[in-house]
C-alpha cells in the first residue's frame, strides 16, 4: 500500500494555477525524488501534503489519511524540513530541535547528540546568529532524530556544503534501510540520482514524467559518441535521434531505444575507430523535457 | 591619516542622508512638531499667572522632580519655563533614542549583515564609515537645534525668546550627540546590532536614573548623567551655555574612542565576549503556549513594569487633583461633571480608561503574533508537528488572556497603591483593583476582533491599531469635544461603568465577554478553513 498518494491535485492562488494535476505515489521503503525548476510547485505539492495548504481540487493522503483534515494524526509519524528555514532569532539551535522534538510528541531517540557531531552544529548559538545551512542542519537534525516513517525534505541540502551532503545521503540511506520512506524535492540533481528509486519530474505545476530512473531512461535513449572513417550522412535526418553535435571529427547524439538498432546500422557503414554510449544523466533527462515542453506542440 | 584611513567619508555621507531621506526628515519633523504643539498647547491650557503657577504647585513635588527634573523658574512659570522645564528630559530621552536607532542601523547592522563588507572591498578607508555616521548624525542633531529654535520663536509666544529657544534646542542636539557617540562605542564593544542598541539604550535609563536619583539627593549626583547636564541649562530661566558646551566636548571624547576601537579591531569582531544560549529547551519550551510565551517574555514584562509605573505616577499626582484642576476651565471640561463627587473621585476613571487601552496593546500584540510568525515561515514548523490549528491559536489566545489580567491588575494596582496614600478620600485599595478589572472583557472583545480577522482577513489585522487609537481619543477627549454618547459606545471600552462614580455592572461585562467569546469562535473558524500563506 502506498505511504502517500495524490491523485488530479490542484491548487489555485487567485488566478494562478500552481497545481494543475499532481499525481504522485510513494511507496514504504522508496526514496522518493521530486524535481524541477523554482517555482514548479514542489513546495506547494509539499504544502499541501502537510495540510498547511488545503488542495483546490484532487485528493493528498498520507497512510491512507486525508492530508487536511487528519493533519495532527498524520504528523505523529511524518518529518518535514521546509525549504525555506526560518527561525526564531532569539531561541539556539538546541532549543529549536527540542522544541520540535517535543511538538511531534515523539521521544527523540537517542540521535540527537549524535546528529549534531555528524552535522558539526553548535546548539548553543542563538538562530539569528547562524547561516543558512546552519538554519538548514537545525531542522534536519530535528527531522532526522524523529522516529518517523515518512521523511518530506524540501531542498534540504540546498545550503550544505558536500561534507554536509555526504553526511544526508548516509542518513537518508540508513532511514530507507529501516523500511521508511522519503519525499524528497531537489534540484540538485546529481544527488537526486544518486539515493532516489524514483523521481517525479514537475513543470508548471503537472507532472510530466514519473518512473524509476531506469524507466526514465529508457524512454529517452541513449547518448552516442562517435568516431568514423568517413563523415556520416544522413544521421540528422534520421528518425528517432536527436541532439546531433560535431567537434574535433566525434559525433554525438541521443538515440531512442527503438531506433537505436537502426541507427547503429546507418553508422556502421561510414566505419567505426571509436565509439562511446552511455546513459542520459539526469540533468540530460531534465534538460530535454523541458525543451521539449518549451517548443509548440510539446507536452503542453 | 597618510594611508587613507577616511578615504571616502564625504560619499559614504552623500550615500547615508540618500539612504535615510525619508527617515531622517520624518525624525525632524515630529521633533519640531511635536515642540512647537505643546508649547501652543500651554498657552491654550494656562491662560493667565494664575493657572500656571496653579500647574507650578504641583511640580513641587519629589514625584515630579524624579520624572522631570529640578524645578527652576517655578516662582515666574512662564509658558517657557513650563516648557523647558516639562519637555526638555522627555525630549531629550526621545532624541537619544532616535540617535542610537540611526547609530546602530549604519554601523552594526550593516556589518552584521555583510554590507560593510561590500563596501570596504571598495577604495574606502578602514574608518570612513563610522567617521561618516558620526558627521551625518552631528549634522543631524544640529539641524534640530536650529530647526526646533526657529520653530519655537516663530509661534511668537511672549516668553519664548531667541536666546531661550537657541539654549533649548542645543540642549537637545548636544544630548543627540553624546548618545549617538556612546553607541558608537558600543557597537565598536559589542559583536551585534541588538546588543549596541541594548547596552546604548541600559546607558540611557541609567543616566536618567542617575539623574532622577541626584536631582532628588541635591543634585551632585545629577553630574555624571549627560541628562542631568542638559537640565542645568534652565532654559527660558537662566539660559546657562556650559552645559552644552559640556555635552558637545564629551560627544567628540567618545567618538574618538569609537574611532580608535574601530581602528584596531577585525571586521565583524567586538571587544564584549559572545554570550552562548542554553544547549537544550528548557521544561516550559514544550507547546505552543511555551514557544509564545517565550517569543514575547521580554516585550511582556516591559509592558507590565510599564503599565505600572504609569499607574504608580497617576497616582502619585491623585492628591495634587484638586489644586490642579480648580483653576483650569479646560481641563475641567475633560472630566464628566457629577455632582457628590470630588474631581479626584471623577478623575480616576479617565485615568483608568486611558491605562486600560494602553493595556490592551500587549494584549493585542501577543495574538497578532500570529501574523507575524506566520510571513516570516515560523509557523510551518509548528504546524507540521502534530499540532493543530486550534491548539496553536489558542495558545496564543490563551496568552492574550492573561497578558490582559496581569496588565490590567497591574494598573490597577500602581494607581491604587501609590493612590490611595495620597489622597484624603476614603477609597480603598480593592476598588481601584475591581475598577481595572472591568475593563477586562472590553479588552477581551477587541481581542476577539482581533482573532475574527486573523481567521478570515489577515492582511487587515493591521486594522487593530487604527481601532485602538480611535477609542482612545473617542473616550480621553470625548467630554472635551462634547462627542454624542452613541460615538463612545462605538468601542467596546465606552460601556464599562465609570467607577467609583457609577457602580460596576456585571450584566454589560457578561454581554461584553460573550459578544467576545463569539468572536473568537467564528474566528476559530476562519482560521481552521484558511491556508497558512508561504514564506
Amino acid at each position: 500500500m502506498a505511504v502517500l498518494k495524490t491523485s488530479g491535485l490542484r491548487k489555485t492562488f487567485g488566478d494562478f494555477k500552481a497545481l494543475d494535476g499532481v499525481d504522485i505515489e510513494v511507496e514504504a521503503g522508496e526514496v522518493f525524488g521530486f524535481i524541477g525548476p523554482n517555482g514548479s510547485g514542489k513546495s506547494t505539492t509539499l504544502r499541501v501534503l502537510l495540510g498547511i495548504l488545503q488542495a483546490t481540487e484532487g485528493k493528498a493522503e498520507i497512510f491512507g489519511l486525508d492530508a487536511w483534515e487528519d493533519a495532527v494524526e498524520i504528523h505523529k509519524r511524518v518529518a518535514y524540513v521546509p525549504g525555506e528555514v526560518n527561525l526564531w532569532p532569539n531561541l539556539t539551535g538546541g532549543e529549536v530541535i527540542d522544541l520540535f522534538i517535543k511538538l511531534r510528541g515523539g521521544k527523540p531517540d537517542g540521535k540527537r547528540e549524535e546528529l549534531i557531531r555528524r552535522f558539526d552544529l553548535d546548539p548553543r548559538k542563538k538562530c539569528r546568529a547562524y547561516s543558512k545551512g546552519n538554519r538548514q542542519k537545525v531542522a534536519l537534525i530535528a527531522a532526522l532524530c524523529m522516529d518517523a516513517d515518512l521523511y518530506i525534505l524540501d531542498e534540504p541540502t540546498s545550503g550544505l556544503d558536500p561534507l554536509m551532503e555526504r553526511v544526508f545521503q548516509d542518513y537518508v540511506m540508513e532511514v530507507k534501510a529501516q523500511g521508511k520512506s522519503v519525499l524528497l524535492s531537489s534540484h540538485i540533481l546529481s544527488e537526486v540520482e544518486k539515493i532516489c528509486d524514483k523521481v517525479a519530474i514537475i513543470r508548471q505545476g503537472k507532472i510530466i514524467e514519473t518512473g524509476t530512473l531506469k524507466e526514465l531512461r529508457h524512454l529517452t535513449g541513449t547518448i552516442v559518441q562517435v568516431e568514423t572513417k568517413l563523415p556520416i550522412a544522413g544521421l540528422r535526418e534520421m528518425k528517432g535521434v536527436s541532439g546531433v553535435t560535431a567537434e574535433d571529427g566525434v559525433v554525438s547524439f541521443q538515440a531512442d531505444t527503438e531506433e537505436l538498432d537502426a541507427v547503429m546500422r546507418h553508422i556502421s557503414g561510414f566505419g567505426i575507430t571509436r565509439m562511446d554510449s552511455s546513459p542520459p544523466t539526469l540533468e540530460e533527462l531534465f534538460i530535454r523535457h523541458y525543451e521539449k515542453a518549451d517548443q509548440p506542440g510539446g507536452v503542453d | 591619516m597618510g594611508k587613507g584611513l577616511v578615504q571616502g567619508t564625504t560619499a559614504l555621507m552623500r550615500f547615508i542622508v540618500q539612504r535615510d531621506r525619508l527617515r531622517l526628515p520624518l525624525w525632524l519633523l515630529s521633533f519640531v512638531a511635536v515642540s512647537c504643539i505643546i508649547a501652543f498647547a500651554f498657552t491654550g491650557l494656562y491662560q493667565n499667572d494664575a493657572e500656571r503657577q496653579a500647574m507650578a504647585e504641583t511640580m513641587r513635588n519629589p514625584a515630579m522632580t524624579a520624572m522631570v527634573g529640578p524645578g527652576y523658574g517655578l516662582d515666574n512659570y512662564t509658558i517657557g519655563a513650563m516648557l523647558s522645564h516639562e519637555m526638555l528630559l522627555m525630549t531629550a530621552v526621545v532624541v537619544g533614542l532616535m540617535n542610537i536607532l540611526l547609530l546602530s542601523r549604519h554601523t552594526r547592522a550593516d556589518e552584521e549583515d555583510g554590507r560593510l563588507e561590500m563596501i570596504r572591498s571598495l577604495p574606502v578607508g578602514r574608518l570612513s564609515n563610522l567617521l561618516s555616521v558620526l558627521l551625518v548624525l552631528f549634522g543631524v542633531n544640529a539641524l534640530l537645534a536650529v530647526l526646533t529654535a526657529i520653530s519655537l520663536m516663530a509661534l511668537n509666544i511672549e516668553s519664548i525668546d531667541a536666546e531661550g529657544s537657541f539654549v533649548y534646542g542645543f540642549a537637545l542636539g548636544s544630548a543627540g550627540m553624546v548618545f549617538a557617540a556612546i553607541a558608537a562605542v558600543f557597537a565598536q564593544l559589542s559583536q551585534s546590532s541588538r546588543g549596541t542598541v541594548g547596552f546604548s539604550i541600559t546607558a540611557l535609563l541609567l543616566a536618567y536614573m542617575i539623574r532622577a536619583i541626584g536631582d532628588l539627593s541635591g543634585g551632585t549626583l545629577s553630574l555624571f548623567s549627560p541628562l542631568g547636564w542638559i537640565l542645568r541649562t534652565e532654559a527660558y530661566v537662566n539660559n546657562y551655555w556650559w552645559p552644552i558646551f559640556l555635552t558637545a566636548g564629551a560627544a567628540l571624547a567618545l567618538s574618538s574612542i569609537a574611532l580608535y576601537l574601530n581602528s584596531v579591531r577585525d571586521l565583524g569582531s567586538g571587544f564584549l565576549p559572545v554570550r552562548t544560549g542554553r544547549p537544550h529547551a528548557s521544561k516550559g519550551l514544550a507547546n505552543p503556549f511555551g514557544l509564545a510565551f517565550r517569543l514575547q517574555r521580554t516585550g511582556l514584562i516591559a509592558w507590565a513594569a510599564g503599565l505600572l509605573l504609569i499607574g504608580a505616577s497617576y497616582g502619585s499626582v491623585l492628591g495634587d487633583m484638586e489644586s490642579f484642576f480648580e483653576d483650569i476651565d479646560l481641563m475641567q471640561q475633560l472630566i464628566v461633571q457629577q455632582s457628590g463627587f470630588s474631581i479626584t473621585e471623577q478623575f480616576i476613571p479617565v485615568l483608568m480608561s486611558v491605562m486600560a487601552i494602553l493595556g490592551t496593546i500587549p494584549v493585542l500584540m501577543a495574538v497578532l503574533k500570529v501574523k507575524g510568525e506566520e510571513t516570516n515561515g515560523r509557523l510551518e514548523h509548528i504546524l507540521s508537528k502534530a499540532v493543530s490549528k486550534n491548539r496553536l491559536l489558542g495558545a496564543y489566545v490563551l496568552l492574550a488572556v492573561l497578558v490582559s489580567f496581569v496588565i490590567l491588575g497591574l494598573a490597577g494596582l500602581g494607581l491604587g497603591g501609590v493612590g490611595t496614600a495620597v489622597i484624603k478620600e476614603d477609597l480603598q485599595l480593592g476598588m481601584f483593583l475591581e475598577a481595572a478589572m472591568a475593563y477586562a472583557p472590553a479588552a477581551w472583545v477587541m481581542l476577539g476582533i482581533a482573532v475574527l480577522l486573523l481567521g478570515w482577513a489577515p492582511r487587515f489585522t493591521g486594522f487593530m491599531w487604527l481601532y485602538i487609537a480611535f477609542s482612545f481619543i473617542v473616550i480621553y477627549f470625548g467630554g472635551l469635544f462634547q462627542f454624542p454618547d452613541w460615538v463612545q459606545k462605538l468601542t467596546p471600552f465606552g460601556y464599562i461603568a465609570k467607577v467609583p462614580i457609577e457602580d460596576v455592572d456585571y450584566g454589560v461585562l457578561a454581554a461584553l465577554t460573550a459578544a467576545a467569546a463569539v468572536l473568537l469562535i467564528i474566528g476559530f473558524m476562519g482560521f481552521n478553513r484558511r491556508d497558512i500563506s508561504q514564506s
